[in-house]
């Protein structure tokens, strides 16, 4: 890289470059933002779902699960979890934690109260309702 | 040194070392907790002990950074420190936030802290890698803002080189994009999407900024190769980050809800991300065969060209692996991550970091180069960590594969947790290269300690 090729060339191609493709992420981004009302399942975005998403944030489930499989990968991926385990069984789970199984990954017990259970439960619904592409490739996460 | 300010750079790459050594040993908790479910359960569950682990790195790296700036920047700019008074202030300042942040998180239970640090006002925290209390999230911008004034008070009122004004645009980016830690919209697409904008556009964009700065300054010092040269590489190097780091973002964008033509942008110019690691890689090299002294800290110049080609098999190949949409319609939240996060981060940010505290570190303590036995057992520290590091990828891999196979490509699917007893035997594998990679962390803390002749150092 030498001749022709300066280092004010190198700098224009720099900043230029840059902002350019910062543009175009902002736009892609204002787009996207235009169309995920036909994604983002905002319909079922109830008052219920908005508290079930601040007890999944505030007991830290992230820690160990995913979501949409974003997070750790310790647990089984929660995303669809409404659609593979159905609502009483995701209470009934989360109730009976840990399980103390000698040697087994523990889930802590979070007591959270019906209203709480009910209202992680209704944010598992809507989660499982955001079209993802059709991602995971089957209901097992 | 050159000048007398850079010294407050030391208990910076003190502490990102100490904060380091904690990281390593709660990974080897997590590594323990993935074949013995039950172990340290209930004091510490898996999802604190992981976050544990993640914040760690970061603020270990912040440390790291922010000391290479102090010391970097006015011997760039060929001047004092603006404030050394306000970086100690700092140190102490942020050193004291994410001790108590740790603490906390090990001592208070999650929603407790939630509740004591204003969550409930504006809730930011439990989402990955942002679990930090809201005050803790103030501080940081806090901490850095001062920072940036120090450091960019610094910058104008002395020589404003590229490596300076690289690192700077860097520094600032970091500081920017950590806003949207503050944005948690309901809608979780929306949330998601702009998570992003502070972990993507960090490790695949600003950071990157700093890792090549970084590098092109100890380069510079190292082998005597003209500015001229190694400032027009850090130009493209950096272009090529940008240009295909900013779109690249879309690889995150495949199946969280939003278009599906993030699918065709994300996969196109995500698979242009390793052009600049790999630029990186040759950058490194090309210099040190094209040095004009030899410079007689060995160990600086062996961790530079290792963050080149870690960085490159770590980020690069690693991510390729993956980023295309239709392998990661099977990959996505599997091992295969967890695989190339920690290739990547070692091989880029530790690796780069650990360069610069290996350059400075001996000047600051008063020499040019450590003792040829303390270089010696820093150099071996270099192998058994990246060695151990690269196994602890490959065990990853396989399992992730395995995982991938049995739980989403097999005919009869297993469920989640039959699928992770079935790899099991993976995970211990990891485990012991865990414990293997501790031990040349070990090695690289007992290599500051080594007494033996050094070079003097001449001003």
């Amino acid at each position: 890289m030498s001749g022709t090729f300066t280092k004010a060339m190198a700098r224009n191609v720099f900043y230029g470059g840059s902002v350019f493709f910062f543009l175009l992420f902002l736009a892609l981004t204002f787009d996207t933002m235009k169309a995920l009302p036909k994604t983002d399942n905002r319909q079922n975005l109830t008052p219920g779902a908005v508290a079930g998403k601040h007890i999944w944030e505030t007991r830290n489930c992230i820690g160990c699960h995913t979501l949409l499989g974003e997070g750790a990968y310790y647990a089984p991926e929660l995303g669809n979890v409404y659609t593979r385990r159905g609502p009483d069984f995701i209470k009934a789970w989360i109730q009976a934690m840990p399980t103390n199984a000698p040697g087994r990954r523990q889930m802590p017990q979070f007591h959270l109260t019906d209203k709480e259970l009910d209202d992680l439960v209704e944010f598992f619904r809507y989660s499982a309702g955001i079209n993802t592409q059709k991602w995971p490739p089957n209901i097992e996460g | 040194m050159k000048y007398q300010s850079q010294a407050v750079a030391l208990p910076y790459f003190i502490a990102a070392i100490a904060l380091f050594a904690g990281q390593v040993i709660f990974g080897l908790i997590l590594g323990t907790q993935y074949v013995i479910g039950d172990f340290l359960f209930p004091e510490i569950p898996f999802n604190i002990a992981r976050m544990v682990h993640t914040n760690l790195l970061i603020v270990w790296l912040l440390f790291g950074f922010m000391g290479a700036a102090y010391y970097l920047v006015p011997e760039e700019a060929e001047t004092e420190l603006y404030s050394p008074l306000l970086a100690w202030v700092l140190f102490w300042v942020f050193l004291t936030a994410g001790v108590l942040t740790i603490l906390g998180y090990l001592f208070v239970d999650y929603n407790t802290l939630a509740t004591m640090t204003g969550n409930n006002i504006l809730a930011t925290m439990g989402r990955e890698f942002l679990e930090q209390p809201l005050l803790t999230k103030i501080g940081i911008v806090v901490v850095a803002l001062a920072f940036l004034f120090n450091i960019s008070m610094t910058l104008l009122r002395g020589r404003k080189t590229v490596i300076n004004l690289v690192l700077l645009i860097g520094l600032w980016g970091l500081a920017i994009f950590f806003l949207f830690a503050f944005y948690n919209p309901a809608n979780l697409v929306i949330d998601k999407f702009f998570w992003w904008w502070v972990v993507h556009l960090w490790v695949e964009g600003v950071w990157e900024l700093i890792m090549a700065a970084l590098l092109a300054f100890v380069l510079i010092k190292v082998t005597g190769v003209d500015r001229e040269v190694i400032e027009k590489w850090l130009y493209v190097i950096i272009t090529l980050a940008l240009v295909t780091g900013i779109i690249g973002t879309g690889h995150h964008y495949f199946w969280i809800g939003t278009p599906e033509y993030w699918q065709w942008w994300g996969s196109f110019f995500s698979a242009l991300e390793p052009i600049p690691f790999f630029a990186m890689t040759v950058f490194a090299f090309n210099m040190v065969n094209r040095r004009r002294r030899e410079h007689p800290n060995k160990a600086a110049v062996l961790w530079a060209l290792g963050t080149g080609v870690m960085a490159f098999l770590g980020a690069g190949v690693w991510g390729f692996l993956h980023t295309l949409a239709p392998v990661n319609y099977y990959t996505h939240g599997t091992q295969i991550t967890a695989a190339h996060g920690h290739l990547a981060f070692y091989g880029a940010y530790v690796l780069v970091v650990i360069t610069i505290i290996s350059y400075a570190m001996p000047i600051l303590r008063g020499r040019a180069a450590n003792s040829p036995k303390a270089q010696t057992l820093e150099m071996w520290s270099f192998w058994i960590m990246t060695i151990s590091m690269v196994f602890i990828t490959l065990f990853l891999t396989a399992a992730g594969i395995l995982q991938i196979w049995l739980q989403r490509v097999s005919d009869t699917p297993m469920s989640f947790m039959m699928a992770q007893d079935q790899v099991a035997l993976f995970y211990w594998m990891r485990v012991w290269a865990g414990v293997a990679f501790f031990t040349g962390l070990v090695t690289y803390v007992t290599s500051f300690f080594v007494k033996g002749e050094s070079k003097p150092l001449i001003a």
